[in-house]
This record gives C-alpha cells, sequence and structure tokens, in this order.
C-alpha cells in the first residue's frame, strides 16, 4: 500500500497530505475481513442479519454470535473484531441504561445512534488510541417512532438506512438490495430476503461454512428484540437455502 | 460547651468509631458514607431521614390453583392528603411476575427502576432464562437487608407473585428489614389486619382457591379496605400471572353502598 512507510499512518491524530487519516482506512479494511452484516428496514420491523463465517468445527454452533441485545426494543449487529464490538456493545448498553434512568423511557435509536458514535469518533481523534474496528448496524422498532435503522462506520460518522451492508460481501449485498422496496414490506417477507441475500453473497469457494444468525425487532415481536426467533429464523434459513439452490440450478443450465 | 473537654489528657475513646457510626473490622470495605445532602451532622453522630413523604397503602395478594393476584389501590397520599390518586402500585415486571408496592413511593419507583434494568440485562444473554418470583422476592431480602444494615432502609413492603417454570405459582412478601415469608394470602398495611382474615377465614382447607374465588375476595377486600382505612380510595388495579398470561388489570371501582351510614349514630 502506497500509504505505508510515509509515516502519516502511525497514529489516527495526524492528517496525510492529501487530506486522510490512514489509520481510519485500515479499520475500515478491517471490517471487509468479517462475514456479511446487514440490516433491512420494512413496513413493520428491522432485521438484522449475519453471515457467521465458522472458523472452526470446534466451535460451538452459537459461539461468538454477532448480534446483540441493547435495549429491550434495540437491537445491534455488527461486522469486525469482535473484541471491539462486545466493548462497543457495553457502551451502548451503558447508554440506553444511563437514558432509562435519567427519563425512565427506553432511549430513542436516533440518540443512542448519536451516543455511540461519538464515543466510536473519539477513538479517531487522538494518537495514543486506535479507531475501533467495527461497523454497527443499530436497529429498533417501537410504536411512536416505528422502525428504524442505522449504521456507524469505524469513522464514527453514521446514517440511517432503509437497507444496508457491512463486512466481506458489502457491495454484492447492495446491488442485491437495491432490487427491492423493503420500505412496503411485511415482516414475514422481509426475513425471507434477509436470508436470501446473505445466503446469496456466501462465497462457499473462500468460506465453506457459515451460520445464517438473525436479529428481529417488530411489530409481530411486541417491540421486543429477539436473536435467532425460532419461526423467523427457520422461515429465512428455507428462503436462503432454496434461494442458493435456485442460482446453483440457473448456473448449471449454461454450457458447462 | 464542655463537648471536647478532656481531662485526663487521653482520648476517652480510639480505635473505635466517632459516636454513632460504625466499627471499620479488619478486612471489610471502608463504612458507607451518605452525601451530606441525605444526612444532618450533629456532634454525637448523624441523624438520617427516617420517615417516608408520599405513601401508598395496603397491598393485597391471593395465590389460587394456577397463578396469583395482586391488588392495591391507586391513591398515593402525602401524609393524610389524598395527594396523587391515580398511580398504578400494582407491575407487571416480566412474563412470570407482578410485584405491589407499598410504603414510600418514592423508594418504590426507585426499586422499580432497578428491577426493569435488571429485566433488560436479562435479555442481553439471550439464553431463554428469565427471572422467577422467588428469585426476585430472594434478590429483594439481599436489597432491603443490606440497606437497613447501612442505616438507610428503603421505606417500602412488597409483595412478590407470580409463577416458576413449573407454572406452580409464587407469593411472598418482603419488608424494609428484608424480612420475608411465602403464603397463599399476603398482606401489607391495613390489609394484614382487614383483609387476611376475610381470606383466611374462606380458605378451603383440603384445595387451593380457584381463580373465581381468588378474584372474588380480592374485590370484597378492596371494599372492606376502602371503608376502613382513612388511606384507601375506591380505585384499585389488579394484577394476575398465570403460567398463560400476566398482565395488570383496572382500574376497577369497589361496590361503593353508602345506605348503612343513616343508622350510624353517636360519633
Amino acid at each position: 500500500m502506497s500509504t505505508i512507510g510515509t509515516g502519516y499512518d502511525l497514529s489516527a491524530s495526524q492528517f496525510s497530505p492529501d487530506g486522510r487519516v490512514f489509520q481510519i482506512d485500515y479499520a475500515s479494511k478491517a471490517v471487509e475481513k468479517w462475514g456479511t452484516v446487514i440490516g433491512l428496514r420494512g413496513k413493520n420491523g428491522v432485521v438484522l442479519a449475519v453471515e457467521k463465517i465458522i472458523t472452526s468445527s470446534l466451535h460451538e454452533p452459537d459461539a461468538g454470535g454477532r448480534i446483540f441485545t441493547i435495549e429491550r426494543n434495540i437491537g445491534m449487529a455488527v461486522a469486525g473484531l469482535m473484541a471491539d464490538a462486545n466493548y462497543i456493545a457495553d457502551i451502548a448498553r451503558q447508554e440506553a441504561a444511563n437514558f432509562r434512568q435519567q427519563f425512565e423511557k427506553p432511549i430513542p435509536l436516533k440518540h443512542l445512534c448519536d451516543r455511540v458514535s461519538g464515543y466510536i469518533h473519539a477513538y479517531t481523534l487522538y494518537s495514543a488510541v486506535r479507531p475501533f474496528g467495527i461497523s454497527v448496524l443499530l436497529a429498533s422498532w417501537d410504536e411512536t417512532d416505528g422502525p428504524q435503522l442505522y449504521k456507524i462506520e469505524p469513522s464514527g460518522s453514521s446514517f440511517g438506512y432503509y437497507a444496508c451492508a457491512s463486512g466481506k460481501a458489502k457491495q454484492q449485498a447492495k446491488t442485491e438490495m437495491e432490487k427491492f422496496k423493503f420500505a412496503e414490506m411485511d415482516t414475514e417477507t422481509l426475513v425471507k430476503r434477509a436470508g436470501e441475500i446473505i445466503y446469496r453473497v456466501h462465497d462457499e469457494l473462500k468460506d465453506k461454512n457459515f451460520r445464517f444468525e438473525m436479529g428481529l425487532v417488530a411489530q409481530e415481536t411486541q417491540g421486543t428484540h429477539c436473536i435467532n426467533h425460532e419461526l423467523y429464523t427457520l422461515s429465512a434459513r428455507n428462503a436462503g437455502e432454496s434461494a442458493k439452490d435456485d442460482d446453483d440450478g440457473s448456473d448449471n443450465e449454461g454450457p458447462q | 460547651m464542655l463537648n471536647n473537654y478532656q481531662s485526663s489528657g487521653y482520648p476517652l475513646w480510639s480505635n473505635g468509631p466517632t459516636p454513632g457510626g460504625f466499627y471499620n473490622f479488619t478486612g471489610g470495605q471502608q463504612t458507607h458514607k451518605l452525601p451530606s445532602e441525605l444526612v444532618t451532622e450533629g456532634p454525637y453522630g448523624t441523624k438520617r431521614n427516617t420517615s417516608s413523604i408520599t405513601t401508598g397503602s395496603s397491598v393485597l395478594g391471593i395465590r389460587f390453583d394456577e397463578g396469583v393476584m395482586i391488588a392495591a389501590d391507586t391513591l398515593v397520599s402525602y401524609g393524610s392528603l389524598a395527594r396523587y390518586q391515580d398511580i398504578h402500585r400494582v407491575f407487571k415486571i416480566n412474563n412470570n411476575i407482578i410485584l405491589g408496592g407499598s410504603g414510600d413511593f418514592a423508594d418504590i419507583q426507585s426499586i422499580k427502576r432497578n428491577i426493569d434494568q435488571k429485566m433488560i440485562e436479562d435479555q442481553y444473554y439471550d439464553d431463554q432464562i428469565t427471572m422467577k418470583p422467588k428469585e426476585l422476592s430472594s434478590w429483594l431480602t439481599r436489597v432491603l437487608y443490606g440497606r437497613r444494615s447501612r442505616m438507610n432502609p428503603l421505606y417500602i413492603d412488597v409483595v412478590v407473585g407470580g409463577v416458576d417454570k413449573q407454572g406452580v405459582p409464587f407469593l411472598g412478601n418482603v419488608d424494609l428489614r428484608g424480612r420475608a415469608y411465602e403464603d397463599y394470602v399476603v398482606a401489607t398495611g391495613f390489609a394484614r389486619h382487614l383483609a387476611l382474615p376475610l381470606v383466611r377465614e374462606r380458605k378451603p382447607a383440603d384445595r387451593d382457591f380457584t381463580a373465581q374465588e381468588a378474584s372474588d375476595l380480592i374485590r370484597k377486600c378492596m371494599e372492606v379496605l376502602y371503608y376502613r382505612d382513612t388511606r384507601n380510595m375506591s380505585k384499585y388495579t389488579v394484577g394476575v400471572c398465570t403460567t398463560s398470561n400476566c398482565l395488570v388489570e383496572g382500574p376497577y371501582n369497589v361496590n361503593e353502598n353508602w345506605t348503612f351510614a343513616a343508622n350510624i349514630k353517636g360519633y
């Protein structure tokens, strides 16, 4: 990489002459090494889905979960260094608890996103620290605000989305997403689309095994964030499996 | 004027706590000190607040064959003034637990916030294990006993009820000192005097109450409490927890009947 050896990539507290903070670029690179994570915002809920790549057959199936519950109605999915992710989950939970303590109501996702992204941003300003090597998806549903979906980058910048993706197959996932209008989609379909996208973008040649994991917060779950909800996850996995089979089938039709 | 006068020249009391303070046992933590706004420093120690301000009156809980019911009126008094008349004092904690609180209402709100946060922390672990009423009751005894040991009790008397994983109902009471007991009927405040005997005399010896019996008894008892306890009012809520559902119902109104009043003489 051209950045190496120039000296501008040694700390997060210095710009390079062309206006970049290389430590942030490296953090984003780190995120791209990790299994794809997507978030879809539908009519009555939000689904978070993760392609959890299984690195060892000795792991338990639920080990290294990348979806977290932050509040009763707030879920978080992460692509990136899991140690950083666990720490940020803890920070987010503290912020949510702090808000609840003060106002006796759950934190609106907009505010939580502001607080967490502010925290992540602070780690891009000083030479003594490194930026977080994670991309964070935050999802919530409640009666007043409806479905909400935000993504925070390692730089600390955040946006609200109808659908977003991070990790290995971010680009492919975005291409898949652009085919749909999620804003009018019911939860049942939304969950299936999530399954289809994750199974489609999974690269079997590079990574053999993966586990589809899902977080769901919707009207249908009474505004509770559920990790791997039994029925919905099964429906998503089935939809994913059959989408993958269809793709494989169409590939075989062409000249070998 | 002679408070600090020492004729012998030696301190009368060394290596001990200040008057009104606590011993520091070896290996123990530092003594707990309250923020200065909560205590009044005096020459012989500190004075703490020892009375409640806004209070909720009785809570009554009845266990029946497949669950529990907890009722409390919707009044929160300020001394003898009926200050807040539409306050729920029975809460759903999670799908297995309901809780009724009496005593200092600020302390009830405080402990309720703590419990609510615990329920969210329960959800973090994503292990399909949720807190059961017996566990909450046990936790409350530790918190309340800890507070009383630090001479800073929470002025509350709570009724905890619900069903466990096997669907077995639990009903218990924890008070401000951390004392606790379980029974098929528990009550706090005036209901202990007025409602307990009413429920006990109707208890069939060979079986539990049915939901209908429990519901009727609660209605009767809330009416009696309204008549006889000046810190009660006619509106009340009922928490019901069974294996199939857990919710707070109401507010309901008691059957008021004042026709007897005309016959009361001599007051």
